[in-house]
């Protein structure tokens, strides 16, 4: 198994606030692995960080074997890594045809007509919508267009940051059903941020715990799982 | 009547050319939330190229052929300007105080007409008129109302380079590209977007715009000077503010109204106060409608 992405001792600041401490992590080919953690550990920041925003201030990012820890955010995301940022960062202004449109640009419309009717299987909602402007959509419904945005470039690599915020609990199972199928028939390597550690950890090959921007655990989804303090911090309470 | 329509006539004939330039303002405003100031100086240099070429291509080559020249010329050799006015004066600031690139570009414009004036002379120059004639409209009391062939050339010449340029910005990838930086610069980015190149290109296009204006501007008065930016920025910046900036059909729309109430006002009112009557104008839309005529004022989840 050869890794798609490493990240060797990268801390990352906010101004003199340090978000990151010295993280190490990898995702093999083919891997769903899962990054969990409180609110304000830093699991976003690491997601952006990967992609130069904000920079990391020591370590290094490899990806596929380059060092991309300086490279252009654009470039990086040339590269073959996508994301479905935090807060979901839809066009506000633009259709939800335009938002896709813009997910498969990168990518020079490559496989347009077949990563569209994949991601209106996945998200009928987004197809009856096709002409809705962006900022007029649900919450939900603008979450399942970044997934779609990120899925339209057919990335090698995709990073999704809490893809289940404020998704129905049916939706939510669809999503992680599709990742699962994804992952499995085309091989697509995911890093996924969750709140839900439960329904995470099920799905991914491998976890990481992030506490205070530090790496404290890794292990297998179901190590983790197991792990008592792992179950007192993120499963109770929880479902 | 008659006179009214003659006032219309000339009024939308202006309007074009502040709508043209109130386009430029109205882009970069959007993409990196800057007045640039030197725009009505790109507008200027973009005259002075045209006239150039006219000067150069007359009894050379045809007649409309040397306008082709003029607008092609005048059109790339701008953008040249434009995007080497955002690499020097607005870019090295860009992350650093807010009023630091609005500063960097009233310099910008001081430079620019005095570079102007120095190569090109202080001295109006003029051209002799290339497109006479016209068609009588209309008859009324004597008062004949005038079409002529340069205003029918003015309008049809603005609304296809406007229908080329919405085509770019609503259906192309470098459109797309565009509008993407302008509401999310960072997510453009995180999707492959090189925001500085889209940032070049936007001052590119809007430049290329401007010249066009420039060159009409040339064709229409005959007489340029190194001061002509000045003002026909202050008022396609007013145009682009009283169609809401951002808005790309607000600054066409601004463009033609402050064109109209000038030339109304100039028809029918004390011309000193011409000025004043569009300003005051804008004064009292904008008590009403803080965010222009077409401005932005719907509610949006971001
Ligand atoms: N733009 C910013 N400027 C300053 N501090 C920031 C910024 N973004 C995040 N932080 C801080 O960095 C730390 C990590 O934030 P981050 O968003 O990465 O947390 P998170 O693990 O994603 O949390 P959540 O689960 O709430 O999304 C927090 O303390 C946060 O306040
Ligand atoms: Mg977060």
């Amino acid at each position: 198994m050869s890794a798609v992405l490493e990240l060797h001792g990268v801390s990352a600041f906010y101004g003199p606030v340090q978000a990151l401490r010295e993280v190490s992590l990898h995702v093999n080919e083919g891997e769903i692995v899962t990054l969990i953690g409180a609110n304000g550990a830093g699991k976003s920041t690491l997601m952006m960080t990967i992609f130069g925003q904000p920079r990391a201030r020591t370590g290094e990012i490899v990806y596929h074997g380059e060092n991309i820890t300086a490279v252009p955010t654009f470039e990086i995301a040339r590269k073959g890594i996508a994301q479905s940022p935090e807060g979901r960062r839809i066009f506000p202004r633009m259709s939800v045809e335009e938002n896709l449109l813009m997910g498969a640009q990168v990518v020079n419309y490559a496989d347009y007509a077949k990563n569209l009717d994949m991601v209106s299987e996945l998200f009928p909602r987004l197809r009856e919508r096709f002409t809705q402007r962006g900022g007029t959509l649900s919450g939900g419904e603008q979450q399942m267009l970044a997934i779609a945005r990120a899925l339209m470039s057919k990335p090698r690599l995709l990073l999704l940051d809490e893809p289940s915020l404020g998704l129905a609990p049916l939706v939510i199972k669809q999503i992680f059903g599709v990742l699962r199928q994804l992952n499995r028939e085309t091989g697509l390597t995911v890093l996924l941020v969750e709140q839900n550690a439960n329904q995470a950890l099920r799905l991914a090959h491998r976890g990481y715990v992030l506490v205070n921007g530090a790496i404290t655990l890794e292990g297998t989804g179901s190590e983790l799982l197991a792990l008592p303090e792992v179950r007192s911090a993120y499963l109770e309470g929880g479902h | 009547m008659a006179y009214a329509l003659q006032l219309l006539i000339n009024g939308v004939t202006l309007g074009m050319i502040y709508g043209l330039i109130a386009v430029g303002y109205t882009m970069v405003y959007g993409i990196i939330g800057m007045i640039n100031f030197a725009h009505g100086d790109v507008f200027m240099i973009g005259a002075f190229i045209g006239l150039i070429v006219l000067t150069a291509l007359t009894g050379i080559t045809s007649i409309p052929l040397a306008i082709a020249a003029a607008f092609i010329v005048a059109a790339v050799l701008s953008g040249v300007y434009g995007f080497s006015i955002e690499r020097v004066a607005y870019r090295p600031l860009r992350g650093s105080f807010r009023l630091a690139p609005l500063i960097s570009a009233i310099g910008m414009s001081i430079v620019l007409e005095n570079y102007v004036q120095v190569t090109q002379g202080a001295l109006d120059r003029a051209i002799p008129p290339l497109l006479p004639g016209g068609v009588a409209v209309m008859r009324q009391h004597g008062f004949v109302v005038q079409l002529s062939f340069m205003q029918v050339a003015i309008v049809v010449v603005t609304l296809a380079v406007l229908a080329v340029f919405t085509w770019i910005v609503t259906k192309t990838p470098l459109g797309r590209a565009m509008r993407a930086v302008e509401q999310d610069a960072k997510m453009a980015a995180l999707l492959g977007i090189d925001t500085n190149t889209t940032i070049s290109l936007t001052f590119v296009t809007g430049a290329a715009l401007a010249a066009v204006a420039g060159v009409m501007f040339l064709l229409y008065y005959g007489v340029i000077g190194f001061y002509i930016g000045f003002n026909a920025g202050i008022k396609a910046f007013t145009a682009a503010v009283l169609g809401g900036i951002g808005s790309l059909p607000g600054a066409v729309l601004g463009g033609l109204l402050i064109g109209l109430i000038e030339a109304f006002w100039s028809g029918y009112g004390p011309l000193a106060y011409k000025d004043a009557a569009v300003y005051s104008i804008l004064a009292i839309v904008l008590m009403f409608l803080p965010s222009g005529l077409l401005g932005r004022h719907e509610v949006e989840k971001v």
